[in-house]
Parts: C-alpha cells; structure tokens; sequence
C-alpha cells in the first residue's frame, strides 16, 4: 500500500498530452493483445477436454462469415429496433409524467412511494407474464424495455424539472410566459442534464434488457440467436454473437455519451448526477 | 410552505389509493392473466410458507449474497491493486469497457459453458458482472483523493492499516456504495436470468416452471417475492448507506 493514484487533473501538461495519449493507446491495445493471448492459452490448455470452447482465431472467422449472412443483420436490426421504439416510448412518457409529477409538490410525494417500488422492481421478473400474454415478439421487447427504463425516466425528469431556478422561472412568469411557454423554454432546457444522465442510463439498461428477454424467453432479435447456437451446438458462432452484443453495447454506450456531450457542452458545469 | 407530516400524510394516503385501484381494475379484469389480489396473496402466502421457502427463496438469497459479497471484496482489492500503477490502469480499462459493455445476460452462455449447470455457475456470474460498476467506482474513488488529506496523512505517518481502514477506505466510500447500488440490481437480474436458463431450483426457477405449467397464482407468487426482494433490497440499501455517509456532505440535509 505504498503508492497513491495521482489527481488525472494534475496529470500530464498540454505540451506533452498528445504524447500521452499516444501512451494510453498503446497500453490499451496491449491490454487486448494479452486479454486474446489469455483466451489463446485457455482454449489451447482445455479445448481438447472442452468442445464447447473455441480459439478466439476461429470465433473472428465465424464473425467474418455471419456479417456476410443476412440473418445477422436483420436480427441485430431487431434488437435495434426493439431498442429504439422501446427507449423513445420510454422517452416520451417519462418526461410528459416527469413534468407533472414535478410540478407539484404534492403529486411529487403522492406517487413517490409507489414509483419507488416499480422502479426496485427487476423487470426480468415480469419475463414470464410477457410470454403469456404476447408470446416471443417485438410488442413483448418493447414492454419490457419501457418497463425496465421508464420509471428512472420519470424520476431523473422529476428531479431535474424541481432543480429548476426558482428566480428564473419567476422572471419568465413576470415576463408574462404562459405555462406551456414555461415548460418548454425554462422547464426543459434547464432539466435536460437530468434527463440526459437518465436516457443514458435508460440506454443501457434498454439493450440489456432486449438482449435478455431475447436470450431467456426467444423474443426475436440478436440474443435469440445466441440462444439457439447454444441449443444446435454451433458454440464458435455463439461466442461471434456474444462478442457483437458487446460492440453494439459499446457503440449505444459512446453515442449516448457523445450525445449527451454534444448537447450539454453549455451545461456541464451545472450537470447533475443522480444515480 | 409543505408540512412535513401532511406530506408523509399524503404518500401513505395516496399510495394505498393506488394499491386499492389495482387491487379493483385487476380483480375485474377479464383477461386470463389476471388473478384476483386476494388469490394471489393466498398463493403467496402457501407458497413462500411451504416447501418451496427452503428449495427455492433461501437458495436464491444465498446465491445472492455469496454472489454479491465476493464482488464487493474482489473488485474493491482489485481496484487498490490498479490504483497503484497508471500504467496497469491503461492496459485493462480498454478491455474492462469492453466486457462491461457486453450484456451481461448474454455473458451467461459462455458461464454455462466454462462451469457448467450449478452454484458456481450461477454465483460466478453474479461475482463477474457485479464486479465490474465497484471496480470502476473504485478507481474513480481513488483517482479522486484529496491531495492536501493525503499529505496530512503522510506528515502523521499514518501507514498500513491505519491509512487503508481510516484514510483511504472512508474516503472512497461514496463511490464504492455508488457502484454497490448498480450492482445490486445487476445482482437480481442475473441471479433470475440463471435460475430461468439452467436451474432445479430457486425463485427464477420457481417463476418459469409456473408459468410453463400455467399455475398463473404461483407465477404471480414468484412475481411478487421478486419485486418485494428489489424493493427491500433498495430501501435496505440506502438505510445503509446513508447510516455510513451520516459524515459525507451529500447525505447532510441543507
């Protein structure tokens, strides 16, 4: 217990940052360099007692074989569009509720309670209830991702839109701004931040949600496809199938976060992070 | 301007208002699915006294915990080891990104694979995905060490022990609890998914076998112990966390 991490803000200066950068870069591709080499040696040691491993050479080439099938597209599509229509429903009903709910203090408290349990509620749970009522499908997707997004929606709208600067809004007020006029010039804008935090936590939470209801009860899309080269043996392709729910996580992930950069260039001092 | 207790008033009303809209809508619900509220709290109530408590909740909650505890352990150690060299962090972020970004439901395949259908599966899992939010909270936690605190705590010699369980643990606190809340739900969702993709036993076990055997009551059962497990967990959670943090300014009412 000797050395103590550095302050990253003290850390290198401008002169030599691109350097460092440089640095960054090539220590992280060694990190994956050995995290492959490690993989190597662990198929290499068991695969001969373990079928169902497989030589990261041999799960590149599965992948350069499924992006030339249709399949994998339209599938990885489904997923996609699961997650879309799934997070832009959650989007919309969570800042319309968000908004009303914050605005008063009394709604606000009146329905506390009961957000705070659905929000707790791990939507996996409802799986089964799904598959009754809708059987594998897209409609079942689309649920279970508003489900597993949309309260922390609302909650994250109804903080930001009670954060919001008092004197501002009694300044627009006297400035004779209607109440619609309120909302969407003052309200909004001023609890963006909020929701921003939220939708990129919705996101990620909405393509874990997809890929599981897909994997767990066969609703339509990439984690299916997991699921059923799991159950025909083909465990080379499952491994190219997890790995690309991985670059999809990855790529949602860095555009949400360029989003959020992008249109809160002007807020990030005042950012506020809840959860 | 609000009272305090008017409003506390006010969720306890308001919430057993909504409770009783449900209990109503979804007694009068024609749809197959629905089953009275009276029936279900029956069914709740044998089921969860019944056999069932000791083949399938305790074993659930003991996957959890194990599961949960071993995570926080492993990944607080594992963030003071790559605390100590910048070098080291630089190499395994990337990667530790990349399997983080991988859903971690889909990562059960692979688990299924390397430990076969038990407890070690089902607790690895839980260990692998729950570890990575602490782990980063950790980090985040020390790279952001005050500089004069740390100073002061060098001119006092404090060292060893002293300076990891009074200096350097209190400090990172707040964000190790940060990623402990993530993985709290990372925790049910995969104890769940586990127990539905490969089990004989368990609450997500339980919950599939119901609903596959069509007994509606004993799926909503299931479906109610889950919810009523997140909800305790959450509440539990922040009594906790907020009994550590007493100190921390962002407890502290203003």
């Amino acid at each position: 217990m000797t050395a103590v991490v550095t302050r990253d803000a003290a850390g290198p200066r401008p002169a030599t940052r691109s350097a460092a950068r440089r640095g960054a870069w090539t220590y992280g591709l060694l990190g994956f360099v050995v995290a492959v080499a490690l993989w190597e040696l662990v198929t290499r040691v068991w695969l001969t007692s373990n079928a169902q491993l497989a030589a990261p050479e041999d799960v590149v080439v599965a992948l350069g074989r499924l992006v030339t099938e249709g399949t994998f597209w339209a599938e990885t599509g489904r997923t996609l569009r699961a997650w879309a229509i799934g997070l832009g429903l959650s989007l919309a009903l969570g800042v319309v509720v968000g908004v009303v709910i914050g605005s008063s203090t009394v709604v606000w408290h009146a329905l506390r309670p009961t957000l705070d349990f659905l929000r707790s509620v791990p939507g996996i749970a409802l799986m089964p209830l799904t598959l009754l009522l809708w059987g594998p499908t897209l409609r079942s997707d689309v649920f279970l991702i508003v489900f597993g997004t949309v309260w922390t929606l609302i909650v994250q709208t109804t903080y930001g839109v009670r954060a919001v600067d008092e004197m501002t809004l009694e300044t627009a007020r006297s400035f004779g701004f209607n109440r619609l006029q309120r909302i969407v010039l003052v309200v909004l804008p001023s609890s963006l931040p909020y929701l921003a935090t939220g939708l990129r936590i919705a996101s990620s939470v909405a393509i874990t949600v997809a890929i599981s209801a897909e994997l767990l009860i066969g609703n339509p899309g990439l984690g299916n496809q997991i699921g059923l080269a799991r159950s025909y043996g083909q465990f080379t392709d499952m491994y190219a199938l997890i790995l690309t729910s991985g670059v999809l996580g990855v790529v949602l992930q860095a555009g949400s976060t360029a989003l959020e950069r992008r249109f809160l260039r002007w807020h990030e001092s005042q950012r506020g992070v809840r959860e | 301007m609000h009272n305090r207790w008017v409003l506390r008033g006010v969720e306890l009303v308001a919430t057993a208002a909504i409770f009783a809209v449900v209990w109503i809508v979804v007694g009068s619900n024609r749809s197959y699915i629905a089953v009275p509220v009276p029936d279900m709290l029956k069914t709740f109530w044998s089921v969860w006294t019944s056999d069932h408590l000791w083949t399938d909740a305790l074993p659930s909650l003991r996957r959890l915990a194990i599961g949960y505890v071993a995570a926080v352990v492993i990944s607080v150690s594992l963030g003071f080891l790559l605390g100590m060299s910048r070098r080291l962090r630089l190499a395994c972020l990337p990667v530790m990104g990349f399997v983080r970004a991988i859903p971690p439901v889909a990562l059960l395949p692979i688990f299924l694979v390397v430990f076969g259908v038990g407890d070690v599966m089902r607790i690895s899992i839980i260990v692998f995905v729950c570890a990575w939010p602490i782990l980063l909270n950790t980090l985040d936690g020390l790279g952001e060490l005050d500089a004069t605190m740390m100073a002061a705590t060098r001119s006092y010699h404090i060292a060893g022990w002293d300076r990891l369980f009074r200096v350097l643990l209190p400090a990172i606190s707040p964000r190790v609890l940060a990623g402990m809340r993530t993985s709290l739900s990372l925790a049910v969702l995969l104890l769940v998914a586990s127990e539905m993709l490969a089990s004989s036993g368990g609450i997500g076990f339980f919950l599939f076998q119901s609903q596959q055997a069509f007994k509606l009551s004993e799926m909503w059962a299931a479906v109610i112990l889950l919810g009523l497990l997140g909800y305790v967990l959450n509440v539990g959670f922040s009594v906790v966390e907020r009994r550590l943090l007493r100190w921390h300014a962002s407890t502290r009412r203003d």
